[in-house]
């Protein structure tokens, strides 16, 4: 309860960990809330249901909240002209502030219903900072929701970020050092240094961040390779994939 | 000015032809000193060489204007456009690449790529091709500053398209001259947002254009990124080292392979030359990956 999942991705896609999350809360019976920037609604729910989840039930029954970000946006701009009182969750795209989405998230979550526990799920934030959004913004957009959702509703935060050795976009960069810091649990995924190969589709770090409880605790690291199947993702220990056994 | 498309079956042929002369003996000689090979399926350096994939264009030649006439085509030349209207002050992007977007919604939702039209009986997918974006015939400053005025308005766009495209029948390819742009964190934004990113580079001018091992291609095609829709996998092909050959009739894209080492004077400097240029091949022979450091398993 009340922990903040960071997840990373670097020269590879960590969406598969989004998926995971998805179906693994709303099959624990959480209410979520689920901001998803950069694919549509049929993508996850497609994958969803390989997964044994129906997306689109689960938002009939108001367990799921889906801001669908591209389609919001079409909204807000070749929409009619908006009702007073009722500002779009995407308003930081002529306005640059974040304040709106925090607002949708707050009053997904805070509604009294019969749901355990509330979590956020967001992919990915590091497509406020190509929408506008000062890397500052994201910041504090992410120190409310935590607070709301972590701190007040004892729930859940999962993020998605990207990120890139030698990369030069520093803006990303910073976002992604400082949530680190703050994160309970980081899970990243890698693709090989060695370059691509069939039967190992990358190595996964989780970091338990024993240290933000207490002072004298080291974190925890425990590495993983995986291969992504079509329904499944399969974990061993370095060096013992299938293909090599 | 479009290149005529070959319609009839005789290069197909052609292709045939070719490949019949060069087929390989019936039988396999056993291997003896690289038995570890001897299973591994033949290496196809191009997959056109039975089968006709893909469309053909004769480049000596022009479309016929007909051709052109019936099929119903949009263009937009921002220098002929209209001012824009003052809603689109709120969309805090280039002028450039908001009428654009306008452009593209305007004709999505009249012509019912986006659906509202259930009684249309043809259903095609509508294409759009962009050139150069980003270059400063689009009013953005990203190719020629280090420093971009409104870095923002091109991911921006990007975003925007990707909506459109999402909720559309249609399908986008856009050109970007990347070498031009100057801010690397600009091009890895581009490329979160785009679900494909493929990345031609020409050995015109630069060292590798007398490097041997390149000697029969004309520049390198990297595949940066694939798109994984719908699915928690993607379609990743075996090779990633592609080399593209533009002749006369054709564009290949092949799989580059590095040619026995049959010089006379093979010492160790050459090898080290090539295996430069090499380490990042990944193909199955492992052997020539000198000097990499890592090794997973």
């Amino acid at each position: 309860q009340g922990k903040f999942t960071l997840l990373r991705d670097t020269r590879t896609d960590g969406s598969f960990l989004v998926h995971h999350f998805l179906s693994f809360y709303l099959r624990a019976g959480c209410k979520v809330c689920f901001v998803a920037l950069l694919q549509s609604f049929s993508h996850y729910n497609i994958v969803a249901q390989k997964l044994g989840v129906s997306l689109a039930a689960a938002k009939e029954r108001g367990q799921l909240v889906f801001l669908e970000g591209l389609k919001s946006c079409l909204d807000l701009l070749f929409g009619e002209e908006e009702q007073p009182g009722q500002p779009s969750p995407l308003q930081f795209l002529s306005t640059c502030d974040l304040r709106a989405l925090f607002d949708f998230v707050r009053v997904s979550l805070s509604a009294a219903d019969s749901w355990k526990g509330p979590v956020l799920l967001v992919d990915d934030l590091s497509v406020l900072l190509s929408l506008g959004a000062a890397p500052v913004a994201v910041l504090d957009f992410i120190h409310y929701c935590r607070v709301c959702v972590c701190c007040q509703l004892k729930g859940n935060v999962v993020v998605l970020v990207h990120s890139n050795e030698d990369s030069e976009d520093e803006e990303n960069e910073l976002v992604v050092n400082s949530l680190c810091h703050h994160s309970d649990l980081i899970l990243w995924a890698e693709g090989l240094a060695t370059g691509f190969c069939k039967d190992v589709h990358g190595q996964i770090k989780i970091i338990k961040r024993l240290s933000l409880r207490q002072a004298a605790e080291q974190d925890l690291v425990q590495i993983y390779q995986y291969k992504i199947q079509d329904r499944n993702v399969t974990f061993f220990a370095r060096g013992l994939s299938a293909a090599v056994l | 000015e479009l290149p005529a498309p070959l319609l009839d079956d005789s290069h197909g042929k052609e292709l045939g032809d070719e490949a019949a002369a060069v087929k390989p003996e019936d039988f396999q000689d056993s291997m003896k000193i690289a038995w570890r090979y001897q299973n591994l399926p033949k290496m196809e350096v191009s997959p056109t060489t039975h089968t006709k994939f893909g469309h053909y264009y004769d480049i000596s030649k022009k479309m016929s204007p007909e051709l052109c006439q019936s099929v119903k085509l949009h263009s937009f030349y921002l220098h002929e456009e209209l001012p824009f209207e003052p809603k689109m002050k709120t969309w805090n992007m280039n002028s450039g690449y908001a009428r654009l977007l306008q452009s593209i919604q305007r004709i999505i939702s009249q012509e019912g790529f986006d659906g509202s039209d259930p009684q249309k009986k043809q259903r095609n997918v509508l294409r759009i091709g962009i050139q150069s974006l980003g270059s400063i015939l689009w009013g953005d400053d990203v190719c020629c500053s280090d420093t971009p005025e409104d870095p923002q308005s091109l991911t921006k766009f990007l975003y925007v398209l990707r909506g459109l495209l999402r909720k559309s029948l249609s399908a986008c390819i856009i050109t970007m001259p990347a070498h031009l742009i100057q801010n690397k964190a600009i091009m890895e934004r581009v490329t979160n947002l785009s679900d494909m990113v493929v990345g031609l580079e020409s050995f015109i001018g630069s060292e590798r254009e007398t490097n041997p091992l390149y000697k029969d291609y004309h520049g390198l095609v990297h595949v940066h990124q694939i798109p994984r829709l719908n699915s928690l996998i993607c379609d990743v092909s075996d090779t990633k080292d592609l080399a593209f050959r533009l002749k006369r009739k054709q564009f290949t894209i092949e799989r580059l392979h590095l040619p026995p080492d049959l010089s006379d004077t093979v010492s160790r400097a050459s090898k080290q030359d090539l295996a430069g240029s090499a380490k990042l091949l990944s193909s199955g022979c492992g052997a020539m990956a000198i000097g990499k450091k890592h090794l997973d398993f």
